[in-house]
């Protein structure tokens, strides 16, 4: 049973006018986990993460990080203690990217040369090349400069990250990056992670946990991922999660029980036509795929879709199978190398299979 | 120009005189400005009190200043302090305003991020604040440097030294060149200081120039993390 490392006892911030913004929240965060606060605009779960480093202060109610009540210690002390990554950047303009990311250490009294030293070792743990610690902020692209954001709530070597929708504002491929980055991190680190978002995919992607705030400021489910997808609380959790709840769900049980076809490859211009009515998977002299040749379409090489990796979930299989031109499911070896195909009927299958087992073990 | 080569020594002492009574009041109006600004610009009701009474401030005629100015302070008439203390009043009440801009330009996420990496207040302004705020407050600068240069010269008329001097000295002697050269060396003055402010400027925040994302930024970012991301976004669904 992992141990509590944030505990918020019957917190209530109440603002002038109106309901309150967070209303009697009691929830214990798991030390060295990503927890999401996950839910619609105006549902709280900012407010609630600014309270863990009193940016906001609760009305009623206590937070304890480590066991000590966050109002027993001084605000910018309590602050310097937790890496803070939010939604802009946040990064200062004026200041270079080494000098941006030794800003706590510094704020501590950690002498520049280390402070600096420090900061360009953590360029190298976010990914970045250390010719970019001289920029200005202004020098890189959205992606890069949450990676200095990163770097700079890691300097000082925290316990415990609060991230305010970190990756909203940048594009997809990047945020995509951003979040497998983040969970290579979370791997070596093992900081106890609060991740505010709105979207449910990158909820379940990042957490550990998952909280699905209700508007109004109510908790309204807090769970594993896997759990909140496949079984809502309510009505209102149900219908924040999506209409695709069901095929995201997936990708918490391993394709292990899939079977792969042999299937024959062609090199690309190589083989004379053998079968010219069926499609054809086109690979690379190293046995990659390139993409398919279709029937009747002479030799004219259509993308494949995505690929099935040994270890992958049961949406990875489906995809791999619904997003291909023939239907065949692309598998490749851990090298990149044609492996076989995979169908979806059977990918649907084996899906119908686990549903049973699991309603056996209820 | 003859005339100029003659007496280029008392032209100079005058504009040395010029300067010290243009720039002393343009660096004590900033001192003043500076905390009255950031305490006035977070209570509405105070910022329009202070923005409406430095509009009226700037209105009152500098000769009617230095003339109220001695019986106030207790001060002589010639003393150049009445000027220095007038020419104050008109930068602070450019300087408040500018400087509240100035504050306002600095985007408030970053004081919120400033905030949240644990700066305390003063730290944040001397740190965060002042120095994002530079470049507005460069703007208002600039126009106090020209303004306190203009009027510096109207004090010439109670006999406190400065190149405004050569005015009323052309004007009672009807010597043209000495009134010519007065304006060009006033001129030259504001010019001079002028660039010398945006000299400064660039010195003091060179990361206003600094450019934006360059379009291979991103590849030189570390290439196995790309490489892995890519299978990533591959698979994806």
């Amino acid at each position: 049973m992992a141990e509590a490392m944030i505990e918020f006892q019957s917190v209530t911030k109440q603002y002038q006018s109106g309901q309150p913004a967070v209303d009697q929240l009691s929830m214990s965060i798991d030390r060295g986990s990503i927890t999401v606060f996950v839910g619609p605009s105006g549902c709280g779960k900012t407010t609630s993460l600014r309270m863990i480093n009193r940016m906001v202060e609760p009305t009623s109610g206590t937070i304890t990080v480590g066991g000590r009540d966050v109002t027993s210690v001084p605000a910018a002390e309590l602050r310097r203690s937790m890496g803070y990554v939010m939604q802009s950047s946040g990064l200062m303009p004026h200041r270079s990217v080494v000098d941006n990311i030794a800003t706590v250490p510094r704020l501590n009294g950690v002498p520049k040369a280390d402070a600096r030293k420090r900061a360009e070792e953590l360029l190298d743990v976010v990914g970045l090349a250390p010719s970019l610690g001289k920029r200005y902020p202004s020098q890189l692209s959205g992606g890069q400069q949450q990676r200095v954001g990163v770097a700079r709530a890691l300097a000082a070597d925290p316990p415990v990250l609060l991230m305010d929708e970190p990756f909203s504002a940048v594009d997809p491929v990047v945020r995509d990056e951003l979040q497998q980055e983040l969970l290579r991190l979370q791997r070596d680190l093992a900081k106890t992670i609060v991740f505010v978002t709105h979207d449910i995919d990158e909820a379940t992607v990042l957490g550990d946990k998952v909280a699905v705030f209700a508007v109004g400021g109510k908790l309204a489910q807090y769970a594993t991922p896997e759990e909140i997808l496949r079984a809502p609380a309510n009505e209102f959790v149900a219908s924040f999660v999506g209409r695709d709840r069901g095929f995201r769900h997936l990708a918490f049980t391993t394709a292990d029980g899939v079977a792969v076809h042999p299937v024959d490859a062609v090199t690309r211009g190589g083989d004379a036509r053998a079968n010219a009515d069926d499609w054809r998977l086109v690979v690379d002299d190293q046995q990659r795929p390139l993409g398919w040749e279709g029937p009747g379409l002479d030799s004219q090489l259509i993308p494949g879709g995505s690929l099935f990796r040994p270890g992958d979930t049961l949406r990875r299989a489906l995809d791999a199978a619904l997003s291909s031109p023939s239907g065949l499911g692309v598998a490749v070896d851990g090298d990149g190398k044609v492996a076989g195909v995979v169908k979806g009927a059977e990918v649907l299958a084996v899906i119908e299979s686990a549903r049973q087992v699991r309603q056996g073990a209820l | 120009m003859e005339w100029f080569l003659a007496n280029s020594p008392m032209v100079f002492e005058r504009a040395g005189q010029h300067l010290v009574l243009a720039l002393v009041p343009m660096v004590l109006g900033l001192l003043i400005s500076i905390p009255l600004a950031q305490f006035s610009r977070r209570h509405s009701a105070l910022r329009q009190l202070v923005a409406t009474v430095s509009s009226l401030l700037y209105t009152i005629p500098s000769l009617a200043l230095f003339i109220i100015l001695p019986p106030l302070l207790g001060t002589r008439i010639l003393d150049p302090l009445n000027v220095i203390v007038a020419l104050t009043i008109y930068a602070v009440a450019l300087l408040v305003r500018a400087a509240m801009d100035a504050f306002d330009s600095v985007d408030d996420d970053l004081r919120q991020a400033a905030v949240a990496m644990g700066y305390k207040p003063a730290a944040r302004f001397l740190q965060i604040d002042l120095p994002l705020s530079l470049p507005v407050m460069f703007a208002g600068l600039r126009v106090v440097s020209v303004s306190n240069i203009s009027l510096v010269s109207v004090a010439a008329l109670l006999g406190v030294g400065n190149l405004g001097m050569l005015f009323t000295d052309g004007l009672q002697r009807n010597f043209v060149t000495e009134v010519v050269v007065g304006i060009i060396a006033i001129l030259l003055l504001a010019v001079v200081m002028d660039a010398l402010l945006v000299i400064l400027e660039r010195v003091l925040t060179p990361w206003t120039r600094a450019g934006s994302v360059k379009p291979d930024a991103h590849a030189q970012s570390g290439a196995a993390f790309i490489a892995d991301a890519k299978v990533h976004a591959g698979a994806g669904s």
